[in-house]
Formats: C-alpha cells, sequence, structure tokens
C-alpha cells in the first residue's frame, strides 16, 4: 500500500492524477450501484439516445447486488461482484462521463485502455466482506428498476467505504502488478 | 422402518440455509488466521484481517457473510430403513430452502437460464441423494457462490496425459480463475468416473473440512504438493498479489473408463458455507 487517501464523490479528474494503483482510497458520498441487468438497460438507453436515470457525471459505480435489509439496516450484505460480466459495458459509460467503477477481479484491455483515455479509475473491493462493507453504506435507494430485485440500480451513500485502486490513469494494474511481485 | 416427517426437514433445512449463510466454520476462520500469519504481502495481510473481522461481524449480527447467498445444494444421506413420511421429501427441501432465504434476509439469485427470470424465492434447491444402510438420515447445505462456480471446468483427458496432466490442468485453471473466483479459494479436483461424477466428486471434496488430511495418502500428498505449486503463482487474497492463493486442495477419486481420464475442478472462493444436520 502506498498511500492512504480520503476521496469525495463525484471525482474529479484532478483527483484521479492523484491516485496510484495500490493506493488505499475511503469513499464518502454518493456512489450507485449496477451490475449485469442494469449494464444491459443504460447502455440500450444510451444506443437509443434516451436519458439515464442518473447523471453519470463524474459518478462512480459499484458492481454490487446486494442481499436484502434487515429492520433498521440500509442494506443487507454489500460486496462486489465480478467485474468482468461488465467490461462490455464500461468503456461506452465512461465515454459519457463515468469516472469510477469499483467491483472485485482483473479488467479487460479495453476497459483498462478506456480508463486511461477517459481517466476514470478502477476501484477493487473486497470480494465476500459483505458484512464488513455494508457498515459503511449509510442509505440505500433504489432509483431505477425495482423489478431487478437485488441487480436495480441505487442511489448508496457511503462513509469511508474501503478500496484499493487497481487500474489508474497512468495504465498501473494491480493486478498485473501485485501478481508479478509475488510470482515464484 | 424408522419415520422421519417431512415438516422436521424442512425445519431443519430452513435453519441450515441461515447458520450456513451468517456463521463461517471454524476450520475456515482458522485457516484464514493461519495465512494471515504466513501472508507476505502488506494488501494481501490486510485483506485476510478484513475476511476475519468480515466473518465476525456476520456472526454477531446475523448479517449474511456475502452478499452472494449462492445456489442452495443439499446432500441427503438416506438410509434405506428410513420412511419419509407427510409429504414429498424434495418439496419439504425446496420449502426449507424458500423459508430460509425468506426468513434470513438472503439473497435470491436464482433465475431461468433463458429468459433469465427471476423464481423469486431462491428454489429449487439442488439436491445430491445418496441411499446408505441402515437408518441414518443427514443433510449438508452449502451455498455456493457463483463467482468461484463461473470458474470451474470439467474436462476430459486422454489416459496418456498421466497424473502429471491432471496437475497441470489443475493449476492452469486456478492461474486462469486469477482473482474471480475471490481468493484464497479451495480447490474442489474430481478425477475419474464419468463427466457428471467427476463434477460431483470435484464439489463433495470441497466439504471435507479444510486442514484435514485425505484418508488415501497417495492423495494426501498430491494434494500438499499441489496447494505448494498454487501458492507460488503469486495470485495472492483477492487476486492482487500474495502468498495466500489457495487454502487447501481437495482431491477426491473414482474408478474411470479405459480410455479416459474424467476430470473437474470446482473452486470454492474463501466464504466455504456449509453446515449439516442429523435427523
Amino acid at each position: 500500500m502506498t498511500a492512504v487517501a480520503r476521496l469525495n464523490t463525484p471525482l474529479s479528474t484532478d483527483e484521479l492524477k492523484t491516485l496510484r494503483s495500490g493506493d488505499r482510497v475511503f469513499l464518502n458520498g454518493v456512489i450507485y450501484s449496477a451490475r449485469d441487468a442494469a449494464h444491459q438497460r443504460l447502455v440500450r438507453l444510451l444506443a437509443e439516445n434516451k436519458p439515464l436515470p442518473f447523471d453519470l457525471n463524474g459518478q462512480v459505480i459499484y458492481y454490487m447486488g446486494p442481499s436484502p435489509p434487515k429492520p433498521g439496516q440500509a442494506l443487507g450484505a454489500a460486496g462486489p461482484t465480478t467485474s468482468y460480466r461488465m467490461d462490455a459495458y464500461a468503456p461506452e459509460l465512461m465515454a459519457r462521463g463515468l469516472k469510477g467503477m469499483i467491483g472485485k477481479g482483473a479488467r479487460s484491455q479495453a476497459v483498462i485502455d478506456a480508463i486511461q483515455k477517459y481517466r476514470a479509475v478502477y476501484f477493487a473491493a473486497i470480494g465476500g466482506a459483505g458484512a464488513l462493507v455494508s457498515k459503511r453504506i449509510t442509505s440505500a435507494e433504489i432509483i431505477a428498476y425495482p423489478e431487478l430485485g437485488a441487480e436495480a440500480i441505487r442511489r448508496l451513500e457511503v462513509k469511508d467505504f474501503p478500496v484499493f485502486v487497481a487500474n489508474d490513469i497512468y495504465g498501473g494494474d494491480l493486478y498485473a502488478e501485485g501478481v508479478k511481485a509475488y510470482t515464484r | 422402518m424408522r419415520e422421519i416427517h417431512v415438516r422436521n426437514i424442512t425445519e431443519a433445512i430452513k435453519e441450515l440455509a441461515v447458520r450456513a449463510n451468517t456463521d463461517l466454520g471454524r476450520d475456515v476462520l482458522d485457516a484464514l488466521h493461519k495465512a494471515v500469519e504466513m501472508e507476505e504481502s502488506p494488501i494481501g495481510k490486510e485483506i485476510l484481517k478484513n475476511l476475519i473481522q468480515n466473518a465476525d461481524i456476520a456472526r454477531r449480527e446475523k448479517i449474511p457473510i456475502c452478499q452472494d447467498t449462492g445456489m442452495a445444494i443439499v446432500f441427503v444421506e438416506m438410509g434405506q430403513d428410513v420412511r419419509i413420511v407427510g409429504g414429498s421429501l424434495k418439496e419439504a427441501i425446496h420449502e426449507g430452502v424458500r423459508r430460509g432465504y425468506a426468513d434470513g434476509y438472503l439473497r435470491k439469485s436464482i433465475c431461468h437460464p433463458i429468459t433469465r427470470e427471476n423464481t423469486g424465492d431462491n428454489t429449487p434447491a439442488i439436491i445430491h441423494f445418496d441411499i446408505v444402510t441402515g437408518d441414518r438420515f443427514k443433510m449438508i447445505l452449502a451455498p455456493k457462490g457463483f463467482g468461484g462456480e463461473n470458474m470451474s471446468r470439467a474436462t476430459m483427458l486422454a489416459p496418456s496425459a498421466g497424473i502429471e496432466g491432471v496437475k497441470n490442468y489443475v493449476i492452469e485453471r486456478v492461474k486462469i480463475a486469477g482473482p474471480n473466483p475471490c481468493p484464497p479459494t479451495i480447490v474442489g479436483v474430481g478425477i475419474g468416473g464419468t463427466l457428471e461424477r467427476a463434477a460431483f466428486l470435484a464439489k463433495k471434496a470441497l466439504f471435507r473440512p479444510l486442514g484435514s488430511i485425505n484418508p488415501d495418502t497417495e492423495l494426501a500428498g498430491l494434494e500438499s504438493k499441489w496447494l505448494k505449486e498454487i501458492n507460488r503463482l503469486g495470485i495472492g487474497p483477492q487476486g492482487l498479489g500474495g502468498r495466500t492463493t489457495s487454502l487447501g486442495v481437495h482431491i477426491d477419486t473414482a474408478p474411470c473408463h479405459i480410455a479416459s481420464i474424467s476430470l473437474a475442478v470446482n473452486i470454492q472462493c474463501h466464504a466455504s458455507r456449509h453446515k449439516e444436520a442429523a435427523l
């Protein structure tokens, strides 16, 4: 871990310039959850030139489908899902202003290139730590596609949400670098 | 004939579904604690500590360990001298899953394979029956997350590939899976039988207690050798680099046809959840 940063959303390009793969970041503010089915719909809306359910500019999408909240909870367990399934959609969303993605697992070369081109960032959250990160989500509200259940788009407010910078605007890739450093 | 009422089966399955999803087994926790000590990567160490913390929160507050509360796999070991009364055994199991996933606030992740329409109650469960002698009745429920399942594969090798070919396939699979199945993983390997038998053996092997020694000494040797090799890949916790790529390799075998080596690799994430009950 090279540095620890606290960032507020939406993210600015100036802030993204300070981030390097391997940094520990704590996110604060609003992020949006969307996974397979929601991405399919977002990209379809873009293709049809229709407005999206939320403004993408500077925003962060979290690849996550929560378990239901118990009474008194904002959300149940809420860890990341595997990101490669969103690779087909991510460059298009970055072209339209998306600045951050949170998920788990390595991205395709096309996504890594788009992160550099559009100056965005991919954060890795800890897969399978769903109970832990749930504590850092203070509110959750479905803003689109309630019929998708766990896959609906949610507006989440997060407080010190823990992630690592996996891919930065300089082409840094923690998945490649980390494994290389420990291969024997 | 010993009689068991379906009501008791439903109740037991319901309770297993909730407990399996919120209470990580001692064997997995012990393995994670050991891994924290061994891990060289600072990020890896931090991740492992977070996973232990996560398990503590989940148990204390009865929150699922992971939001992917899985597809419910149920292994039933039923004595041939047991008689089920009061209704259908299968339906009793599905009903237990239905109630457990509703009452336990667990995610419903099961959908139609083509229309993708969610069944809404996490049924059907995958049920494997094993009929044994005597009158015992045991059920294991394992919620299987699909990060690991998506990275699992089966293949048919030629006999000429030998055990070296089997090993290469297993290690290559773990390497290709990389960060996706949420390492540190448990690697289940089924060798022999038919296509579906190999896959079944690989799955069942996952639920042997972590850290237990394979009773077959030859397989025990392979397990420790392959684990060492896997942990030299550098993938590490969450695939962000480190020593702890897997916590264990579990192998099971069955006799196979002279023309083939059936082989399956089933990968289990670190949230290796399973609980059992005997009625």
